[in-house]
């Protein structure tokens, strides 16, 4: 016979608002550590970098992370959102390098070419991938990584199997992407508007609650009246549009459309992005996170560069050891949460 | 209830036997049209050469077949080959034996890492094995110092380049582990338990199958599996490059599992379809290429091929 | 006036005729308990109801006219909203967002007011007694408060109709009360309401009507006032005596076989679970068969899933032939003797893809190898021995498990059981869904066992069978023993009486 209070079917009133308040208390906290986590991070990395490179300090550094960031930033943007549907894209990094190598070929007709044409393409194939993930229930990872290997294809072939490295021809569009307003590069003016946009589109409208919803437990949201198809879609071609714009500002800025860019921008997306407090299950993440994310790994890289004799290559490395420690510390935070 | 007889060649009795035996029907198909239309194909060296290229590939789609077996992925063996690839130049100095057994350890950690994610920590596949599918590379360059380095040992080349009655040394290993592996599931109690659990995990518990170690062990086993396949890369082209072993072998690995005929909803291996699968992608790549259809070409057909095979394996969830 | 109801309606599915020429009738205002066990049809007519399915024969009629959804969001934009069991809103989302999803208060700019949505999602939340932070994720809220949102919302959306599936299930008696005051106010605002549910005491607390439902029929519909008890409970669980004299009784010879004096075989002390089991404690000795009797959610399967170690327990012990079973996890409950024949043979006991043989191998595997390897031919001996001794019908022992009928399957995972060489078999509903032969012939095997020295733990919602099959029977409720039925209190009658006991279950233990 059971002699205590607690276990027993009958919990006394006031013994469940004090659970209650704790379990508030306890939620509010971890909450607070899974959205800020990287904000921190990056506070406490750049308070040690400042402190141990001078040249850390400066504000052409600080132009130099930014600049850098900029297509990662975008490439990550459009990354948040599908990964807050529970999906992935892993073909990012080709349709970047094809967005690249488009807008470079379109130049020829202009600034406005050069813009829509990498949009037109790789609004496509994004388009493809959210269609085939929505419709057949295919896993997204091997629907994009078979993205991936097309858009590669597709760039190889428009560019003579990737001998041509075709010149801008607009002046307009090199000017885009070398000129600054208030000594910041357009570029950069580009990307932050876009990721307010983001911000914005994701928190404050219809749409970006049914993303949430639709990561959160698709079959629910289906129950809710939430058109989730046309939402999965509409994320993979954000993703895809984004990912040639990157492509786009780089060409602009390089003055050409480069073959032979290192593929792993796909990766570096996704650490960004689980590392800005993103659960890879879905459901759970803010742009605001993926921008401290962005933001840490590029100042990382910065930092990488100052030591100069260390390999750039531990970027990598480091990406995918902090994604490692964030997941499982996201996996058991999020344990902590639930009730049941 | 009774059920009416159904006529041998119904639609519906081709679809179930399509995704498991189809492999076969289309390597006999392909072989058949580039004996008659494609020159040399049967000449000793253009198989040698088909093999050769083919063995990294069934060698890493083994240990794919294996974890999908479990209803799992593994994303890193890629990466894997990499660390292999890395560790190898290091250690060459110490013997052929001690920079294989360092690059086998190697594949043995990331394939404890990946485990524990999954089996313990409770991590879904794809989550856990994306950590060393993002920085698994990263390390292996970081480790072989950023450069290519050649290799020029003559007993480990040996094992990449060197022949045996006539047949590369890197086929005989890779025909080899296809036996070892069709064994292990066949006629291992370690075999019929990861089925088992891949078929239906809940009640292998509740049968008290250790679940938990089956899945470490074969997430282990996978991973060593792409050592060794990073090792032959390694002592094949006699180079080691990190940033190049082993790039996007996952997605053909995968594409070999699934277009073998092994379900990706776990529960069934087939280890000769998986060799098959690899074939024949293989065989598709090569009459792409020998009837002159540019790189780029054989990539997009690639892609599409996948997406079909993976499209058609996944309509027989019939749950 | 109606408002909502189905009329001689029919649905099969291969093999089975999950609804049988049924008609329910539901009322404006009406609070219309759905009664019936596991298998009876409750939750295919709330599927026709929601238009998940669609009706092979008879009509819906919604306020009168007839009616066709033709999925649940028609049926849902109709103004008919469901409740389930596990709440269908998402988790990680903010109770407020949940509440409002798909229909968020805009500003004048077109972007979403979160303001007013917490303020307002606050205001209606606290009607239905939910105090707790609107910002919140639901998923971190008690089930009870989960399930207050997801009523909340479904008024929300005009509901006229308020399905609720086992809606306190999860609820502390705080909690039951506040929904029992939302459900009054609802029935004042003259919605309709269906009240899925075993509870008894709740039940006659709050509906007005009833409907029992067993075996895809309707038993019985009318005033809840006007039926009694235990009438309502033998009309849940007993066969008809129709039915009775056309199938036979059971294949349980119905003697006893328990060895009185012997030590017992498996002793399960204070098993204690969260919500679900509450000092949980029983004795099984050796040749005996002890029935776990109940309703649906008494925590029967709950019980022998701890027992077996696949379900968390706080605290418990369970002791097997005098030794203490030390680590709760199943690998050590199949190592001291203990085999578990779960509850869903589909989601938990047969692996359909693999072949009879390795199915019945399963458990016993390193038994069967030597270094690893395995060693066919003792498969083949085991394989054979039990496939003779259970009579499975399978054209080969390599024949997909999945391709067998039920009863064989249900033979099949005996087979796995028994080829462990347990010392206690805990069953739960061994015979479900398979054919009265094949009922008999499992039936006549547990007598078998139990008389060859095995302890049989038996949970069969078939009053029938478990009390022709124990020898004495432990009777739950809501997680706890209320009773324990021994020698000539075994008895439909006692069981049902037993079960049917009114109130109090929550203020004496």
């Amino acid at each position: 016979m059971s002699q205590q209070v607690v276990t027993g079917p009958e919990v006394p009133a006031a013994v469940v608002q004090a659970d209650l308040r704790r379990a508030e208390r306890t939620d509010r906290i971890v909450g607070t550590i899974q959205r800020q986590g990287a904000l921190a991070v990056l506070i406490v990395i750049v308070i040690i970098a400042a402190a141990s490179f001078p040249n850390f300090r400066s504000y052409d550094n600080a132009a130099t992370i930014l600049i850098a960031a900029a297509p990662p930033m975008l490439i990550a943007l459009g990354m948040t959102f599908v990964i807050i549907t529970g999906g992935i894209d892993l073909s990012v990094g080709s349709l970047y390098v094809l967005g690249g190598v488009v807008s470079a070929y379109a130049s020829q007709w202009g600034l406005i070419a050069a813009f829509i044409a990498p949009l037109l393409v790789c609004g496509t194939i994004g388009l493809i991938n959210g269609l085939l993930i929505a419709y057949t229930r295919m896993a997204p990872f091997i629907v994009t990584l078979a993205a991936l290997l097309g858009a590669r294809g597709l760039m190889r072939a428009i560019s003579s199997e990737g001998s041509e490295t075709y010149l801008v021809k607009s002046s307009a569009f090199r000017s885009f992407g070398n000129g600054s307003w208030l000594d910041i590069g357009y570029p950069v003016w580009l990307v932050a508007v876009l990721v307010l946009l983001g911000i914005l589109l994701l928190a404050r409208t219809r749409f970006g609650h049914a993303v949430y919803a639709v990561g959160g437990s698709q079959d629910a949201a289906s129950l809710m009246g939430i058109a989730v198809r046309r939402t999965q879609v509409t994320v993979y071609i954000m993703s895809g549009l984004l990912a040639g714009l990157a492509g786009a500002i780089n060409a602009a800025k390089l003055g050409s459309g480069v073959t032979v860019l290192g593929s792993g921008m796909e990766l570096d997306a996704i650490a960004a992005v689980v590392i800005g407090g993103t659960l890879l299950t879905g459901g759970a993440g803010t742009v605001a996170g993926t921008i401290a994310g962005v933001l840490l790994l590029g100042v990382i890289q910065n930092m990488i560069n100052q030591i100069g004799n260390v390999q750039s290559n531990w970027q990598q490395v480091i990406s995918g050891a902090f994604l490692a420690v964030v997941v499982v510390a996201q996996t058991y935070l999020a344990r902590m949460r639930r009730v049941t | 209830m009774t059920t009416t007889e159904a006529p041998v060649f119904s639609l519906p009795k081709i679809k179930n036997w399509l995704p498991a035996y189809g492999v076969y029907v289309a390597i006999l198909l392909l072989v058949l049209y580039n004996v008659l239309f494609t020159e040399n194909f049967l000449a000793w060296s253009n198989i040698r050469i088909q093999l050769i290229q083919v063995a990294p590939i069934v060698i890493v789609a083994l240990g794919m077949a294996l974890v999908i077996g479990t209803e799992g992925i593994d994303l890193s063996v890629g990466s894997v080959m990499a660390l292999a690839a890395a560790f190898i130049p290091l250690y060459l100095g110490y013997g052929v034996l001690a920079a294989i057994i360092v690059s086998l350890i190697a594949g043995v950690v990331v394939g404890l890492i990946n485990g524990v994610l999954v089996a313990k920590v409770g991590l879904q596949p794809i989550v856990a094995t994306l950590a060393l599918f993002v920085g698994g590379r990263g390390l292996a360059i970081v480790i072989s110092g950023g450069q290519l380095k050649d290799v020029r040992n003559e007993d480990f080349i040996y094992l990449g380049s060197g022949d045996f009655l006539r047949l590369p040394v890197l086929v005989w290993i890779a025909a080899l582990l296809v036996l070892v592996i069709a064994f292990v599931v066949r006629r291992t109690v370690f075999g019929r338990r990861l089925l088992a659990i891949g078929g239906n995990r809940p009640a292998s518990e509740l049968a008290g199958l250790p679940v938990q170690r089956v899945l470490i062990t074969v997430y282990i086993v996978c991973s060593v599996l792409a050592s060794i396949a990073g090792i032959l890369a390694v002592a094949r082209i006699q180079s080691s490059d990190a940033s190049a072993v082993g790039l996007l072998i996952e997605l053909s690995a995968i594409t070999a599992v699934v277009v073998g005929g092994t379900p990706l909803t776990g529960g069934k291996v087939r280890v000769l379809g998986t060799v098959a699968g690899a074939l024949l992608m293989q065989l598709v790549i090569a009459t792409m290429i020998k009837h002159n259809l540019q790189p780029s070409t054989t990539e997009m057909v690639q892609a599409v091929i996948i997406l079909v095979a993976v499209y058609v394996a996944r309509e027989r969830r019939s749950r | 006036m109606t408002l909502l109801e189905v009329v001689g309606v029919s649905k099969v599915f291969p093999g089975v005729r999950a609804l049988d020429d049924v008609s329910f009738t539901l009322a404006p205002g009406e609070v219309h308990a759905l009664v019936g066990e596991n298998g009876a049809g409750k939750s295919t007519l709330i599927k026709v109801l929601t238009g998940v399915y669609q009706p092979d024969g008879g009509e819906l009629r919604y306020q009168e006219e007839p009616t066709k959804f033709d999925s649940p969001m028609d049926a849902q934009r109709a103004g008919i909203s469901t409740i389930y069991q596990e709440v269908n809103l998402i988790p990680l989302m903010s109770v407020a967002h949940n509440l409002f999803l798909g229909r968020e208060p805009r500003t004048a700019f077109g972007l979403l007011d979160e303001q007013r949505m917490n303020r307002e999602a606050a205001e209606i939340l606290s009607r239905y007694g939910v105090t707790a932070d609107v910002r919140r994720q639901l998923g971190t809220m008690a089930l009870g408060a989960q399930q207050m949102v997801a009523l909340a919302r479904a008024v929300m959306i005009d509901a006229k109709v308020v399905i609720m599936d086992e809606p306190t299930s999860s609820l502390e008696p705080r909690e039951v009360e506040t929904l029992f005051g939302v459900i009054r106010d609802l029935h004042a605002q003259g919605i309709g309401i269906i009240y899925v549910s075993h509870r008894l005491d709740e039940l006659y607390q709050i509906c007005d009507a009833v409907t029992i439902l067993r075996d895809g029929q309707v038993v019985h519909t009318g005033k809840l006032a006007d039926l009694e008890r235990i009438k309502l409970v033998s009309l849940m669980l007993g066969r008809d005596m129709s039915a009775v004299r056309r199938e036979g009784f059971t294949g349980f010879s119905g003697q006893m076989t328990g060895d009185a004096e012997a030590p017992p075989v498996l002793r399960v002390t204070d098993l204690n679970s969260r919500r679900k089991l509450h000092d949980i404690s029983f004795d099984v000795r050796p040749g005996e068969v002890v029935g776990l009797g109940g309703l649906l959610g008494a925590g029967r399967s709950e019980t022998i899933k701890a027992i077996g170690g696949a379900y968390p327990l706080d605290s418990g012990d369970v002791q097997v032939d005098g030794k203490d079973l030390k680590r709760p996890t199943t690998v050590a409950a199949v190592k001291a003797g203990i085999a578990v024949q779960p509850e869903d043979r589909k989601a938990e006991g047969i692996v359909a893809g693999l072949s009879v043989r390795e199915n019945i191998a399963l458990a016993v595997l390193p038994k069967m190898a030597r270094f690893g390897l395995v060693s066919d031919r003792k498969i083949d001996k085991i394989v054979d021995k039990y496939m003779k001794r259970l009579q499975i019908k399978a054209s080969s022992p390599n024949q997909r498990v999945g391709d067998l009928s039920g009863g064989n399957q249900q033979k099949v995972l005996l087979a796995r059981l028994l080829a462990t060489d347990p010392k206690v078999l805990l069953l739960d509903e061994p015979t479900r869904g398979i054919d009265v032969g094949a009922k008999a012939e499992v039936q006549s095997l547990i007598d078998e066992l139990a008389s060859e020295g095995l302890g049989v733990v038996l949970v069969s919602s078939d009053a029938e069978e478990l009390i022709e099959g124990a020898d004495r029977v432990v009777v739950l409720r809501d997680g706890v023993v209320v009773g324990i039925l021994t020698d000539t209190r075994v008895t439909t009658e006692a069981l049902l009486e037993t079960i049917a006991s009114s109130g109090g279950h929550r203020d004496d233990h």
